[in-house]
């Protein structure tokens, strides 16, 4: 259900730097662990030129001062998993201008769509000594499942510069430079080494889209997949590599379901895999890999 | 090697040394190659302590591994991780920047993080020469020359190297650029590691160079120098790892667009990107402008772009190359025939690396034999059922 990043460029033209009026800022919570919050307030730096761009009008995180919207700009982080936050998206949504959702649970449900997999109700009756008090949904969903969403930052938490390019491109009235290609991208504009070609590490590096700025890899440690799907990601194609380099099925599977299961490429193929394990991805069953031996001695 | 009418001259280690001390005295930042991570690499450098002394490399499809040499040998390895592209041609490359103060915003000519130049590389392969080449036509010899690059490219000093043990992913023989470099240098070095004692013998390529090569401490190279040093070029042609059949190559992309061979690649390709930024000369870039939360600074960039991406092919209302399919044929439909109609010759110069640094292990090589082979097939139906 998001829209075109286009609309959420038109609705700030009315308060460009300069305006009478600075736009207002809201800043909301649903099913998450605060950790994309932390992130506007870990803009230490840039706090001050913040709130001199715009009015904090609701954050509860940071202060107890509300403003009443309707607010211009909103960030939501967190998925939707009980019928209360269901409707409570709907009222966010009425009252905001420009609505941006930030971080995995957000756009694509959060780690807490592992429930998606299972039984809740049998969590629940586990976990709760009075489950009837409990009132859950079965599935935790992103909020573009529930309402329009102008925009939608990635990311597990979320990167402090996309943030800050959303908010001054919102500013602005541009379109904020958000790209959906890979993590890949990211390792060789830093001069990283490749570490599933160099180490034989495995990495989702390449089907996953960037905007950590290769965190892990500039690490040497390969890439979680943290930011969700890339724009034209090939997960078959990654499967058949994370087997060439030794993992097994379930571990292929694990991979897949962190704070992206929910997310349709991830959720999709971390189900054939798990469905069909002996089974290969249908065009590398028919071809091995042209040229001489896979994998040069180490 | 040599060419008739240029100076050679026998060097040791001492003697690079001192070449690159001359070269750090005027003031050159001087990009060697050097264990960095795993790999080698070319890096600042300022010591031959810091070049991969009894270092090798073993490359393959989508793997690199460095390997322990049982010599002294400085140079002993096929190409680095990367060519002189993230340094002549930066992955980011700020533009401008314009300020907000008074009533007209000034506009200025970036200053950036980049390493101060004029920029020397020392060690640089045949393969990344003919790569630069390339380069200087499409990026500063066209009518609308690229200015960053071509004032970069204007000062930097080159010392090349013979390749002595190419990879399993090396072509350049394929693709005639190498292993030996033949023009693009000021300083050429062929390095002598088998017989007698640890030397280098190197040709002065232009009057910079020679006047370098002057001041570093050597011997008139002798005849049974540059015999072995001719010797040991050969001898790498001999042992390429990867051949890719150039016959009538143009003819055969252009005409087998519809191959069951893009279809048979997209399913393996991950769309990563990989191929074109290791690639020595793919030059595809986007302009990006940014602005700061106050509205007062903003900035215009060039940065690496790639045919395998989405977003490359976008324009109003879609993107253009949705299916790797149609990427993958695009990128080496353009690499090995367009170019030759662009701009005159093989964008490939037959470095590997996009074999070696592919995660999926997709050999360019390999492909356009498949691509060959069920051509072939197709026109002699006959043979091809037994």
């Amino acid at each position: 259900m998001t829209t075109d990043q286009t609309s959420a460029v038109q609705m700030t033209n009315d308060h460009k730097v300069g305006a009478q009026r600075k736009p207002t800022l809201a800043v909301w919570k649903f099913a998450s662990c605060d950790g994309c919050q932390l992130t506007l307030l870990n803009c230490e730096d840039e706090l001050l030129s913040i709130a001199g761009a715009v009015d904090i009008a609701y954050f509860p995180e940071a202060t107890r001062a509300v403003a009443e919207g309707p607010y211009d700009v909103s960030l939501v982080e967190g998925s939707i998993t009980t019928p209360h936050d269901a409707e409570r998206i709907r009222e966010v949504r009425a009252m905001s201008g420009t609505l941006v959702t930030i971080g995995a649970c957000a756009t694509a449900g959060g780690i807490q769509a592992l429930r998606n997999l299972t039984d809740v109700y049998e969590f629940r009756s586990i976990v709760y000594a009075h489950p009837e008090y409990v009132q859950t949904l079965d599935r935790s969903t992103p909020i573009a499942a529930h309402v329009d969403v102008d925009l939608e930052l990635r990311g597990c938490p979320i990167d402090k510069g996309q943030l800050l390019e959303t908010l001054a491109a919102l500013l602005a009235g541009r379109k904020p430079r958000i790209p959906t290609y890979s993590v890949c991208v990211e390792c060789k504009k830093r001069n990283n080494v490749c570490v599933a070609v160099a180490h034989g590490t495995p990495c989702l590096g390449p089907v996953t889209q960037a905007g950590c700025g290769a965190l892990c890899p500039s690490f040497s440690r390969g890439c979680y997949g943290c930011f969700g799907p890339q724009d034209s990601a090939n997960l078959p194609a990654m499967t058949d590599r994370l087997r060439a380099q030794g993992m097994r099925e379930p571990e292929v599977v694990r991979l897949y379901r962190t704070f992206n299961t929910g997310a349709e490429a991830f959720r999709a193929e971390s189900a054939r895999v798990a469905t069909h394990p002996a089974a290969a991805h249908p065009a590398a069953s028919t071809q091995t890999t042209r040229g001489s031996a896979e994998e040069a001695p180490a | 090697m040599t060419k008739p009418g240029n100076v050679a001259r026998t060097v040791m280690l001492d003697g690079l040394q001192e070449l690159i001390d001359a070269l750090l005295g005027r003031g050159y930042t001087v990009f060697g190659p050097t264990v960095v991570d795993g790999v080698i690499d070319y890096r600042p450098i300022t010591s031959v302590t810091q070049l991969p002394q009894g270092w090798g490399d073993v490359q393959d499809n989508a793997s690199y591994r460095l390997r322990r040499r049982d010599d002294d040998a400085v140079f002993a390895f096929a190409c680095g991780a990367q060519s002189a592209k993230p340094v002549l041609f930066p992955a980011d490359e700020l533009l401008w920047r314009a300020r907000l103060g008074g009533a007209e915003p000034e506009i200025e000519r970036a200053v950036d993080d980049k390493p101060a130049p004029p920029y020397a590389f020392l060690g640089l392969r045949s393969c990344d020469l003919a790569a630069i080449g390339i380069h200087d036509r499409v990026l500063s010899s066209r009518q609308f020359g690229d200015t960053h690059y071509a004032l970069r490219r204007e000062d930097t000093l080159i010392v090349a190297v013979t390749c002595t043990d190419p990879a399993g992913t090396c072509f350049c023989v394929s693709m005639d650029t190498g292993p030996v470099p033949r023009s693009g240098f000021d300083l050429a070095v062929t390095e002598l590691y088998a017989d007698g004692p640890h030397r280098f013998v190197v040709e002065a390529g232009t009057p910079r160079g020679e006047e370098l090569l002057d001041q570093v401490a050597s011997t008139a190279a002798s005849d049974e120098d540059l015999v072995a040093a001719e010797r040991v070029g050969a001898e790498a042609a001999a042992r390429m790892g990867r051949v890719l059949d150039g016959t009538n190559l143009k003819d055969l992309l252009y005409d087998n667009t519809e191959s069951p061979v893009w279809d048979d690649v997209a399913s393996r390709c991950l769309r990563c990107t990989n191929c074109t930024l290791v690639c020595p000369t793919c030059f595809c870039t986007s302009i990006t402008d940014a602005s700061d939360l106050t509205g007062t600074t903003a900035e215009r960039h060039r940065v690496w772009d790639s045919c395998f991406s989405e977003e490359y092919s976008y324009i109003h209302g879609g993107a253009v190359r949705e299916s790797g399919r149609s990427r993958y044929r695009q990128w080496m439909t353009h690499k090995l025939a367009a170019w030759h109609d662009q701009f005159g010759s093989s964008g490939c110069v037959g470095c590997g690396r996009c074999i070696t640094w592919c995660p999926a292990a997709i050999d360019i090589t390999a492909e356009v034999a498949e691509l060959r082979r069920l051509a072939e097939q197709r026109q002699r139906p006959q043979e091809a059922r037994p």
